[in-house]
């Protein structure tokens, strides 16, 4: 078996004297599309931050491609990686198409080039060029989300996360960010990880799912099985139960 | 007595403890100067941003200023018939004290406010993470443009403020005290040694420094949420206030001490 693109081992977070993270062990395979879903509250962002190095585990081992990363994400990793922030994350003070080919001009991209290539990446989520010269705040929550898309692959990562990529969109606009991802994630036979709560999100974008709660992954497994699995955790989350054993008083 | 005790010693070692991670996050952000790539880009527009933009309001900081020191100079030597050291005065008070430190509360107002905001908000809208995984240092990007454009451009601001107090000294001068033009900007300006303008030049780098730092860290150290960011807002203008007080009167005692 070839090692996995992120391999997580007993990783613990806590929050003063709260556990966010209570031994989390978690394998993605190169190429697998794995969304991990909960309710919200319980560390699914968490454990994108620390697989990233944006925050310190308490505890246990990463690797990313085999190489340890436990102190942060090692600068090889990231300059094949892309990301799609909750909010998009634009950076305000820059025009869309600079946004989305920062990383081309940080690797010394001549800038003519960089934009043919945000303009590229910015038709491939449905934007048009005229968009590549406006400020993020000009721009729709719809259409930050689709740049932020943009800026996430116009590198052609070969590792993506997606961190609530439908969250505060209207159905019909997360279905068109569903199918994008899932779009640019085969396009570009990445490996991909999704944090969300969005079952639509699950449906359209999963190879593998995997189930957080009160710190530990309850149930992971091929998206076939998902909807079908008798898992009581599976099956609250998916009928959105109050009662169960995800207790909805946090 | 032990209660009191940590009373007292628990913000002390607070302040300890906040002094050495802001040493650390300066020499982290310097450091920054020896290794590419460098970021031209933010550099010119922090130059344009904190220099150009607060010509404004430095000039009618300095300008009212000067007038009204002309104003008091005049009205505190008529007691005693030294009316002939008005000039003198403004200009040297201008240069060595007024020019640099107004410039530098002014620029504490305007442009720490400003960098602390800008990065605070970009903390909580998670854009300074978005940098991280865009394999680019906040450091480099963020902090060290700004520090550099601000210890480079506000000792600049600092000429232009005492000029422009001088001058402002000067049309209350002529125009409301019955000075003549001439010999007055002769007097100011032949009173003057090189040692006060090159204090006047080195408190605006300093200053320029101190409030472009702090503000960074302020921005990067904010907590979450609005409130994060109006308090990492406040918390960087009294500071930068309070460092620029404090390090005038140091740079005084360093160039002017008997």
């Amino acid at each position: 078996m070839s090692t996995p693109a992120i391999s997580v081992r007993g990783l613990r977070k806590s929050f003063g004297a709260t556990p966010v993270l209570d031994g989390i062990d978690l394998d993605v395979a190169r190429g697998e599309s794995l969304v991990i879903v909960g309710g919200s509250g319980t560390g699914k962002s968490v454990l994108l931050r620390c697989i990233l190095g944006l925050m310190r585990a308490d505890a246990g081992t990463i690797r990313l491609d085999g190489q340890d990363a436990t102190g942060g994400a090692p600068e090889a990793f990231l300059r094949r990686f892309g990301m799609l922030f909750q909010g998009g994350a634009l950076f305000d003070s820059l025009p869309v198409w600079r946004n989305v080919a920062f990383r081309l001009l940080h690797d010394g991209m001549p800038p003519n080039e960089a934009r043919a290539r945000a303009v590229a990446a910015l038709a491939a989520v449905g934007l048009s060029g005229r968009v590549a010269d406006l400020y993020p705040a000009e721009l729709s929550g719809g259409m930050q989300k689709r740049a932020a898309l943009a800026r996430a692959i116009a590198a052609r990562p070969s590792v993506l996360f997606f961190d609530e990529p439908t969250a505060g969109l209207d159905p019909i606009l997360a279905t068109v960010i569903n199918r994008l991802i899932r779009e640019q994630v085969t396009a570009l036979g990445a490996t991909a990880v999704t944090i969300t709560h969005d079952l639509t999100t699950v449906r359209m974008v999963a190879d593998r799912v995997a189930l957080l709660h009160d710190g530990r992954l309850r149930w992971t497994g091929p998206v076939s099985a998902f909807e079908t699995s008798d898992d009581p955790h599976v099956a609250q989350f998916i009928t959105g139960r109050a009662d169960g054993p995800i207790a909805t008083l946090r | 007595m032990i209660r009191l005790l940590a009373r007292i010693g628990a913000p002390a070692l607070g302040l300890l403890a906040v002094t050495g991670r802001l040493a650390i996050f300066t020499a982290r952000t310097l450091s920054h100067l020896a290794r590419p790539p460098f970021h031209g880009r933010e550099l010119g527009r922090a130059l344009f941003q904190i220099g150009w933009l607060s010509l404004p309001v430095v000039g009618f900081t300095a300008l009212f200023t000067g007038g009204a020191l002309a104003l008091q100079i005049y009205a505190g030597s008529d007691r005693f018939g030294a009316q002939e050291a008005v000039p003198q005065i403004v200009a040297i008070g201008m240069v060595r004290e007024l020019g640099p430190v107004l410039v530098g509360l002014m620029v504490a107002a305007r442009v720490t406010s400003s960098i602390a905001a800008e990065i605070a908000t970009m903390k909580v809208t998670e854009q300074i993470d978005a940098l991280v995984t865009l394999s680019t240092h906040p450091l480099k990007y963020l902090v060290l443009p700004r520090v550099l454009a601000a210890t480079l451009v506000v000792p600049a601001l600092v000429a232009v403020g005492d000029v422009i107090g001088i001058m402002g000294g000067w049309i209350v001068a002529t125009e409301r005290l019955g000075y003549v033009s001439g010999p007055y900007l002769r007097s100011s300006l032949d009173f003057l040694e090189r040692v006060d303008w090159i204090s006047s030049l080195v408190k605006g780098g300093v200053f320029g420094f101190l409030c472009a730092l702090l503000g960074c860290w302020f921005g990067m150290t904010s907590g979450r949420g609005a409130m994060g960011v109006g308090r990492a807002t406040k918390g960087a203008v009294v500071a930068a206030a309070i460092a620029i007080l404090a390090a005038n009167l140091l740079l005084t005692e360093a160039f002017f001490a008997a």
